[in-house]
């Protein structure tokens, strides 16, 4: 992996003339954790979409670049809600799937490790079909290590998962994620709160962001007072700009 | 036991048609009764397997040409908004043409013997193969083609490697159809002008006033397209099996 580059957004987005993103600015620093936090319809995925370089409609009026400005293309993972998982592969190929897709002979050695470092290694020749949604989101996010990218954008992707299985992935990712580039996508405050080394705050008003005073390492532990009380804070301003 | 539940239908089908065939006093010539037909059947063995066979080849000759170009083309048209536009317009055309008024042009440019029977199978099949496998190629859910994009491919390599097996289960739709339609290509070109097949048997029979082996044809072929299709269906059903692992 080459050095993380941090991420620069500003300008606003719409699709068919209708603007999906209201004018921001964001600066995502190199090689930490940030969560940008709003509610549903507020246009967080758009502005994750807009870094992965994802057209579909998608008219941006401004730039979306890396912080070194060079390209972001190849340099970039994502890891989404739904897991994504090719049905008909098993959860070893679905790790490789990228080399598979650039042409290349997937390295086996080294799947079957980031497996291993999500926990698993027993079910590495099963089908998606067979594993629990935690599991899935864990074979996600061993795929999203196998491609190595110094960039790592997060749309949602505990969201779907039970509390347990959720604070578990949280710890999981901020281990074998750490040193990248991450922006985190979420609408979970205690997901924030954990997780965010810098927390934005998205709403129908413009984008903000909140300090993060703990100078806890992440994963933070979901119920240490400065936690709660960011939590705590992060939903006070949710609700008011509702 | 469950075979013979299975049966039971089929008894009481036959039991039905023997009645009518008593009660109504219909003339043999009309409508000959389940034993005459059964009789028929096994007089004319060797004569209707001998026509089977030829028909059976043409039909399983035209089914994999008219799905092999049915998926080629459906992956073209995937790939090339240009195509869609282009040849979309005539595929369609092509249905509102009836398939029975080309057969006589297909005996013309393809002879009497295999050649235009093949062409009439592959000619029915084709639309149908096509369009399910198309639409299947254009509904790939978007997730899985932006994954695609992020990780560096190519539309081809996405092609083979997300669209094409994503829409496994319209490519198999289309040729659970195709089992179906080909038969009925086979014999339309049988009867327009063969010297062979069950279709040509058909009129043969009819024209010589042998209702009985009619009927018995008839039989045959309905009983060879239901089995075709059991042998599609029960393959297309592992492969999606397979497929989901």
């Amino acid at each position: 992996m080459t050095a993380p580059p941090g991420l620069c957004f500003s300008g606003r987005v719409s699709v068919g003339g209708v603007e999906i993103l209201a004018p921001v600015s964001l600066e995502v620093p190199a090689g930490r954790w940030t969560c940008l936090l709003g509610a549903s319809g507020v246009g967080k995925s758009t502005l994750l979409q807009c870094f992965a370089g994802l057209g579909d409609g998608l008219v941006l009026e401004g730039t979306a670049r890396a912080s070194d400005g060079g390209a972001l293309q190849g340099r970039v993972a994502m890891m989404a809600q739904a897991d994504l998982l090719m049905p008909w592969l098993s959860v070893r190929e679905n790790v490789m799937l990228g080399a598979r897709l650039r042409g290349l002979r997937g390295d086996v050695a080294r799947a079957e490790e980031l497996l291993r470092r999500v926990g698993l290694e027993a079910l590495a020749g099963r089908r998606p079909r067979a594993l629990s949604g935690g599991q899935r989101q864990r074979a996600a996010l061993a795929r999203t290590l196998y491609e190595d990218r110094p960039v790592v954008l997060l749309d949602e992707p505990f969201s779907a998962l039970d509390v347990a299985t959720r604070a578990r992935m949280q710890e999981l990712a901020a281990e074998v994620l750490r040193g990248r580039t991450v922006l985190h996508v979420t609408h979970d405050p205690a997901e924030a709160a954990r997780l965010g080394e810098r927390v934005f705050v998205l709403t129908g008003q413009g984008l903000s962001e909140v300090a993060v005073e703990a100078p806890e390492p992440i994963p933070r532990a979901p119920d240490t007072g400065e936690t709660l009380a960011v939590t705590g804070r992060l939903t006070r301003l949710l609700l008011d700009a509702a | 036991m469950r075979g013979l539940w299975a049966l039971l239908p089929l008894g009481f089908g036959l039991a039905l048609w023997q009645a009518a065939v008593v009660v109504l006093q219909v003339p043999h010539f009309i409508l000959p009764g389940p034993a005459r037909v059964g009789i028929a059947l096994w007089e004319n063995r060797a004569l209707l397997a001998e026509n089977a066979l030829v028909t059976v080849t043409e039909v399983l000759v035209g089914l994999a040409l008219g799905a092999v170009l049915g998926w080629v083309t459906a992956i073209g048209l995937a790939l090339s908004p240009a195509a869609r536009r282009l040849v979309r317009p005539l595929l369609v055309f092509s249905q509102a043409v009836p398939v029975f008024a080309l057969a006589p042009i297909f005996t013309l440019w393809f002879g009497y013997g295999m050649g235009s029977k093949v062409a009439m199978a592959l000619l029915i099949i084709y639309f149908p193969v096509t369009s399910a496998f198309f639409d299947a190629l254009v509904s790939t859910p978007p997730a899985w083609l932006q994954q695609a994009r992020v990780m560096g491919a190519g539309p081809m390599r996405v092609m083979w490697h997300v669209r094409i097996p994503a829409a496994l289960p319209g490519l198999l739709s289309g040729l659970r159809l195709a089992a179906v339609y080909a038969p009925i290509g086979a014999i339309i070109g049988e009867w327009v002008g063969a010297s062979r097949g069950l279709g040509y048997l058909m009129l043969l029979a009819n024209g010589r006033a042998k209702i009985d082996l009619m009927f018995a044809t008839v039989i045959v072929v309905a009983v060879l397209t239901l089995a075709l299709h059991r042998v599609v269906d029960g393959l297309a059903t592992r492969a999606e099996a397979a497929r989901r692992g």
